[in-house]
């Protein structure tokens, strides 16, 4: 346990994406079986422990400790797993040495061997064996709240750097397998020979697709290329084989319990690539809706009927990996799409279609076709070499995304804050807001926050300027000076914008980033909350 | 004589009426007496000043030779009379020079302990527990989560962390009197026997320390002078907390901030900071230092300063030991 609780210490701390793969990669190396495995599935999501309910542990807390001086602790530091972590009194603090802590494999074993009734006495006895870091970590675990900002996928990178094996490979291989991932751990270190996968409806590592940039379509040949609309919705994988069916994100997280309206409609086997979407399928009469309406179903564990009802999800299918069982993953993407067109005709067409062609000669008319689209949930155009296979990762060539311009606005800086590792002495983060008619008056109101899309020679601009305007601090924040002709404007590029509750403003961005800094403009210039509201409109309108 | 009538608080700090003198008075007094030099105890602009010896170099050190009119050494354990009032300082083990001070009259001994510690420091005299009426402690941890760990395991993940991340620059935040020489103390102590690059305003202690016989090894100014951020290349960096989020800090090499303070305990703590490798090292007592100190000196009074005076309080009514805060003023929470 010791190991896996410096190693959450650790990463709860390290906010760069190469430090977190460096203490992963580390973690795996020098960890033994099966705590390295578990240490994984924990930090994949995959781990499966006996539940602990937070009242248990309070009353478990205040056997040994006045109620009065719990309180006053668990004010201070906000979070209960930590709190009993820190005041547990164990008497043990300095007579338990590393080496005779209960491991995190012992851990798991013993807390998913016991009986209802035996819970409460075996969690007492572990906190009195753990030190306060393995505490913590063993809290977090037991309550179901580890939230250290590591992806499975970052978990399977630090996988490939400790082995270099490909981290393509390790995800091909990542569903069919379970904790403590024993047989995954001795081919990473040349020990065995690849695990062999008993079913092929396990998730497969999806191809990305590459922006176009500058230049990049001047060197292709149109001929070669197919393009299809882009939607907006989700990316999904679909798998059945011999009755299991499972709907898997593009990251490989299992959503199958939140769709089941598309699951009951799988008549087919084998594995399908695609869009997820709400609304109606092309061989339907009701059109596609908005990502926003995509959104009530998402990151659900379940879904109500009235859901299923009012926001009915299909899938519209793009690419085949597997037919049946027989991978075709090598075959060029014209010959994956006539099998796929096959599998779709005879799928349920309320919940299946094919993701049509979008007919073009040269780039200059896919360009006008790619601006305005037929409909708004269109944002924009795939670009698919006709003989490609299908390979996991982003390879540049075989397929390009090409979007619609994004939406920008220009909005006044109103407050900032540091960043982290490299740009921890540097204003990195930027609240902005723009002009909105409020009771005291015309006011600028806080939109958004964008940390990336500038130049680091623009970071120095924009952090200069925080240094010389800041008019209050509250924490790490300043807020600086922004009135009609004094202030900082930036241009906010973002990808679309949904409705928010959560927001003053109620309006939230996606994906905002600073496009460029409009030195050249005045705050007076700045864009209105009702620039904001109307793109909304717009947008729902039509949808 | 009940124990208000020796020493009570008021605005300016502690005040002895009969001895007519303040303990760390946070005003300019007629005459006060100094517990250690951290600058929220030891004021510059008072009349006269009586502390240990180190405590007034330290104090001159910092506000210059002018800092009082009139100044007076105590050696540790000597007994000096003020207008009847019997003072003595003895060994607090916070920083060094650190003392406590007893005051006693007719019997009533007080002792005003300033900020202490029990754990081992090498680089100041250690905590002795002096009998008394009343103790006067500091609450700066008094929270039933505060438990600071060896400051060598701590120091240890600065060295993991060293390995791990060899291109990095190690900058570690450190109060410039008393925690970032004794940090670099630990870190010799550890084995690490690199340079230790220091901040401009840890220049000066360093050289006190080092003039008191503090061996702190091969530490060198971190200017930039002609050199590249290469220079700092996994180097480790010792310097005031504020400097870092300064322009500073651009000189380092991918700077990985470290923090050695108590408060680095508790994690929000630490986030909200942007420290990326808290070290729990403290100056202070954690609670259960607290709680074992009051139980050995074993006082019928018990009466809290600055700090998280409530638990303390709480925790003696429940002992059955008579406590009560003082709510003084103008002593920092973060003086750790």
């Amino acid at each position: 346990m010791k190991a896996f609780a410096t190693l959450l210490d650790r990463l709860v701390f390290t906010p760069s994406r190469n430090g977190k793969l460096t203490l992963l990669a580390d973690y795996f190396r020098d960890t033994p079986d099966p705590d390295r495995g578990y240490g994984l599935a924990a930090l994949a999501g995959g781990l499966d422990l006996k539940g602990v309910k937070p009242a248990m542990l309070r009353d478990l807390v205040l056997e040994r400790m006045d109620p009065i001086l719990f309180q006053y602790s668990y004010d201070y530091v906000g979070d209960l797993a930590e709190t009993i972590s820190l005041v547990w009194d164990g008497g043990a603090k300095d007579t338990i040495d590393d080496e005779h802590q209960p491991r995190l494999g012992e851990v798991v074993t013993r807390m998913n061997s016991l009986g209802r009734t035996e819970v409460r006495s075996a969690v007492r006895d572990l906190l009195d064996r753990l030190d306060p870091s393995s505490r913590f970590a063993f809290l977090k675990l037991a309550t179901g709240s580890l939230r250290i900002g590591v992806s499975a996928r970052l978990a399977k990178q630090a996988l490939s750097d400790m082995s270099g094996k490909d981290v393509t490979e390790i995800e091909t291989l990542w569903h069919g397998l379970a904790p403590p991932y024993e047989p995954l751990f001795a081919w990473l270190e040349g020990r065995a020979e690849k695990p062999v996968l008993a079913t092929p409806a396990i998730f497969h590592s999806v191809m990305l697709a590459n922006p176009v940039e500058e230049g990049d379509l001047q060197k292709i040949d149109p001929l070669d290329y197919a393009a299809e609309w882009k939607w907006d919705g989700i990316r999904v994988q679909m798998s059945s084989y011999s009755g299991t069916k499972k709907l898997y994100s593009r990251s490989g997280d299992d959503i199958t319990g939140a769709f089941p309206d598309i699951v009951a409609a799988i008549n087919f086997e084998g594995v399908i690539d695609g869009e997820l979407l709400v609304g109606g399928t092309v061989r339907s009469s009701s059109p596609t809706r908005t990502f926003s309406d995509l959104q009530q179903r998402l990151n659900r564990k379940t879904v109500t009927a009235k859901m299923l009802d009012e926001y009915p999800a299909f899938v519209r299918a793009y690419d085949l990996l597997f037919q049946g069982d027989m991978d075709i993953r090598a075959r060029s993407f014209f010959e994956r799409r006539d099998r796929l067109a096959g599998i779709i005709e005879g799928a349920p067409h309320d919940r299946f279609d094919l993701s049509q062609l979008v007919p073009f000669t040269t780039w200059e008319e896919l360009d006008s076709l790619r601006i305005a689209p037929p409909e708004p949930v269109i944002e924009g155009v795939m670009i698919k070499r006709k003989d490609s296979p299908y390979q996991a990762g982003r390879l540049k060539g075989p397929w390009f995304k090409w979007k619609r311009d994004p939406y920008n606005i220009d909005a006044v800086m109103l407050y900032a804050q540091r960043g982290h590792g490299k740009r921890s002495s540097y204003y990195s983060d930027f609240t902005f807001g723009v002009w909105a008619e409020t009771p005291d008056g015309e006011e600028l109101v806080p939109v958004g926050k964008a940390y990336f899309g500038f130049t680091d020679a623009e970071l120095e601009v924009l952090d200069k300027f925080v240094r010389d305007n800041t008019v209050d601090r509250f924490g790490p924040v300043r807020a600086v000076r922004a009135e009609p002709c004094f202030g900082f404007v930036l241009e906010v590029a973002f990808e679309g914008i949904n409705r928010s509750t959560r927001h003053k403003s109620g309006v939230a961005m996606r994906f905002p980033r600073i496009a460029r800094l409009r030195q050249d403009k005045l705050p007076r210039d700045a864009d209105r909350l009702s620039t904001l509201t109307a793109m909304l409109g717009a947008k729902t309108g039509q949808g | 004589m009940k124990p208000e009538a020796l020493l009570h608080p008021t605005p300016a700090g502690l005040f002895c009426p009969i001895g007519r003198f303040h303990v760390d008075p946070v005003r300019p007094v007629e005459r006060a007496l100094i517990t250690h030099g951290h600058s929220d105890h030891a004021r510059a602009g008072h009349a006269k000043v009586l502390a240990t010896r180190q405590t007034l170099d330290i104090m001159r050190l910092r506000y210059g030779d002018d800092f009082c009119s009139g100044e007076q050494a105590a050696a540790f354990g000597e007994e000096i009379d003020i207008e009847g009032v019997r003072v003595s300082f003895h060994p607090a083990g916070h920083v060094l020079g650190s003392a406590q001070i007893a005051i006693e009259k007719d019997g009533l001994r007080i002792v005003v302990s300033g900020d202490y510690k029990r754990g081992i420091d090498p680089t100041c005299a250690p905590f002795v527990p002096v009998a008394c009426d009343v103790f006067i402690t500091e609450a700066t941890f008094g929270l039933p989560v505060f438990h600071h760990p060896d400051p060598k395991e701590e120091i240890a993940k600065l060295l993991t962390s060293l390995k791990q991340f060899p291109e990095r620059s190690h900058l570690i935040g450190a109060y410039a009197l008393g925690k970032a020489q004794r940090v670099i103390r630990l870190i010799r102590d550890c084995g690490y026997s690199e340079p230790i690059f220091i901040h401009g305003a840890l220049a000066k202690l360093c050289e006190y320390y080092v003039g008191e016989g503090i061996d702190l090894g091969d530490i060198r100014p971190a200017t930039i002078e002609k050199s590249s951020p290469a220079a700092f290349r996994g180097a480790v960096v010792v310097g005031p907390p504020s400097a870092f989020q300064d322009r500073w800090a651009r000189r380092f090499n991918e700077p990985l901030i470290a923090f050695a303070s108590g408060w680095m305990m508790v994690r929000q703590r630490a986030k909200q900071g942007g420290v990326e490798l808290p070290l729990v090292i403290s100056d202070h007592c954690d609670w259960p230092e607290l709680l074992a100190t009051i139980e050995e000196i074993g006082p019928s009074e018990v009466w809290v300063t600055h700090g998280r005076e409530e638990a303390l309080v709480r925790w003696c009514e429940l002992k059955n030991i008579p406590a009560r805060p003082l709510h003084l003023v103008g002593y920092e929470d973060e003086g750790d």
